[in-house]
């Protein structure tokens, strides 16, 4: 590195000054690099971290102060704008988040990991390929296109098929939701089956098992990290879905009694309510607030899925 | 038996999606001409084309994409060549994991409390790109690190062999051989912040605002300080918010929305699909 300095053929051995100002700074130049590479690595912790720091900041004054954390998820009454007395209780909220990811699980699951096991096991190469740019593509939908989809066109189907009164309901929001979240549902579930070593299938071909008896009996079992983690991201994106299900679910605050009921979700309530509130406000806090559970949520689920991938790499390895 | 039954599962989830997006196309077609990409919105938006909300989310994605490639690509490069397999490279990729899970309204959230009021942007431009990129920060960095991976290990011996330093061995040698792969997640970055709607509702995105119809500011709408309309959101308001709107102009709207991710989707899948075809080792 340093002959780098050097100047061939020069009368003496000792650099002259520009020529020693250049080295200096490109003996500057690579640490100061690695530092920039290091903090661009490291700002990965620094954006989550900021994101709990400042939802939490935001809520903070409320949720030490005058919010009853009890009421706050025991009490289905969310009535933030009245004027007598604001009640702010998610339970409704809450269930309309945990009945319309229940559905739209219901309905992805098996189909998801159905088609995983078809693009993995039973499909030649050029398909394969072709279904994976498919679910990849459909991946890239935004999410405000499914809500308008929900909206415009599951909506009307609804109401012709059941004869309901609105379309856009519980139903509505998990189609859309499972086909949202079908795509990462294959996609991971997709790895997790490719990476159970052909020596398996091998053995239970030799024994004589039936193609189903393969997938049920060998492929599940040796694969179930990884199906699990499928699963749990899936769960993920559904719960954290925002725009869609505030356009396609009907926007009732109500604990839902039938499919055809319309609800609301948490992320659909903070979508709707955070552009008419006060700054500063209780109300607008109370958002804030919703905002850190839902955060909160996504990292467990996320940290699950992690470490559900990490198993299977260490028990591939053990 | 046992395939047909799961081919039967896999059509069951593709079959749909190609009916809505061939019924919506139908619907959008009688929209469709130049003219509806070039006009602005007119009417209280219930006539006229799409120009105001184009231009507004190309300088959003184009703000967000040059505060997250830079970000992005470096982390990526920390960690597939600096970081060692210990504790902290752990938390940065659990990081990194957790970071895209973030419910995108979460990010929103976010984006309130810390550009729009804590780092004084008010509700502009430059905060909404700002939450867009810490967004769509985690596609850049995994597909960095994805297509530095795949330069074989081979090469930087080689290069540690001739004495060149570590970044003397990414600068020369890494970051050239994997510069498509890198492009890939950038597409793929740009694709994911065109389509999004709840972060931008709250930092800096309006239903309507009027731009000039004609000359250069047709161009340049908008200042870093300025609220600006974007597609994603144009589709909502037309949805839900205003009145008497066509319904082809709702569809030719998420039309144009569905056309343009999918476009810039299918150049990065195209793009990877080519240097696989063209990979010498």
């Amino acid at each position: 590195m340093n002959d780098l300095t050097s100047i061939p053929g020069s009368a003496t051995d000792r650099p002259r000054p520009p020529a020693r100002l250049i080295a200096a700074a490109l003996a500057l130049t690579e640490p100061l690099v690695e530092w920039t590479i290091r903090l661009c690595g490291w700002s990965a912790i620094l954006f989550v971290a900021a994101i709990f720091f400042f939802v939490a900041r935001e809520a903070a004054p409320v949720l030490f102060g005058e919010l009853s954390l009890w009421e706050f998820f025991t009490s289905q009454n969310w009535i933030p704008s009245s004027e007598v007395r604001p009640q702010y209780g998610v339970l409704a909220l809450l269930i309309g988040t945990l009945s319309v990811t229940g559905l739209a699980m219901l309905l992805a699951v098996p189909l998801g990991l159905g088609a995983a096991v078809y693009i993995s096991e039973f499909c030649s190469g050029k398909v394969r390929e072709i279904l994976k740019v498919v679910i990849e593509l459909l991946a890239a939908i935004p999410s405000i296109v499914w809500g308008f989809v929900g909206y415009m066109v599951i909506g009307p189907v609804i109401i012709r098929v059941t004869a309901a009164d609105v379309g856009i309901n519980l139903l509505n929001g998990g189609i859309i939701l499972a086909l949202m979240s079908v795509p990462v549902i294959v996609s991971v579930g997709e790895d997790a089956l490719k990476a159970v070593p052909d020596s398996y299938r091998e053995a239970a071909l030799a024994l004589g098992a039936s193609r189903w008896e393969i997938v049920y009996r060998v492929l599940f079992p040796a694969a179930k990290n990884g199906l699990l983690a499928a699963v749990l991201l899936g769960v993920g994106r559904a719960v954290g879905e925002t725009m869609a299900v505030l356009m396609a679910t009907g926007h009732a605050v109500q604990i839902p009694t039938s499919l055809l009921d319309p609800i609301r979700t948490l992320t659909a309530t903070v979508a709707a309510e955070l552009g008419e509130v006060v700054a500063g406000g209780t109300h607008y806090r109370v958002l804030f607030v919703i905002g850190l559970a839902l955060f909160a949520v996504s990292f467990v689920v996320n940290l699950t899925a992690d470490l559900a991938v990490k198993g299977i790499r260490s028990d591939k390895t053990g | 038996m046992a395939q047909y039954v799961f081919l039967a599962m896999t059509l069951s989830l593709v079959i749909p999606v190609f009916a809505i997006l061939g019924y919506i196309l139908v619907h959008a077609w009688p929209a469709l001409s130049p003219r509806f990409i070039w006009e602005n919105p007119r009417d209280f938006m219930t006539a006229g084309g799409l120009w105001a909300p184009l231009v507004g989310t190309f300088f959003l994605v184009l703000i967000s994409l040059l505060v997250a490639a830079p970000v992005g690509i470096l982390a990526g490069v920390y960690l597939n060549e600096y970081a060692g397999d210990n504790w902290l490279t752990r938390i940065v990729n659990l990081a990194v994991v957790n970071l895209a899970g973030v419910p995108s309204i979460v990010h929103a959230l976010f984006g309130v409390g810390a550009f729009v009021l804590f780092a004084g942007m008010g509700r502009s431009l430059l905060a909404a790109s700002c939450t867009l990129a810490v967004m769509t920060l985690p596609v850049i960095i995994t597909s960095t690190r994805e297509a530095l991976a795949a330069v074989p290990m081979s090469f930087r011996e080689a290069c540690w062999n001739l004495g060149a330093s570590r970044w003397q061995t990414i600068r020369t040698i890494v970051l050239p051989n994997s510069i498509s792969g890198i492009l890939t997640g950038v597409i793929l970055q740009v694709s994911r912040a065109a389509g999004e709607t709840a972060p931008i509702l709250f930092t800096g995105a309006v239903f309507f605002t009027p731009i000039p119809d004609h000359g250069w500011q047709a161009f340049f709408p908008y200042g870093l300080g300025d609220r600006c309309m974007a597609l994603s959101m144009h589709l909502f308001t037309l949805a839900t918010q205003v009145r008497g709107v066509s319904d082809e102009l709702q569809y030719g709207t998420a039309f144009v929305l569905i056309a343009l991710v999918l476009l810039v989707n299918s150049l990065s899948i195209g793009l990877r699909t080519y240097l696989r075809s063209r990979k010498r080792w």
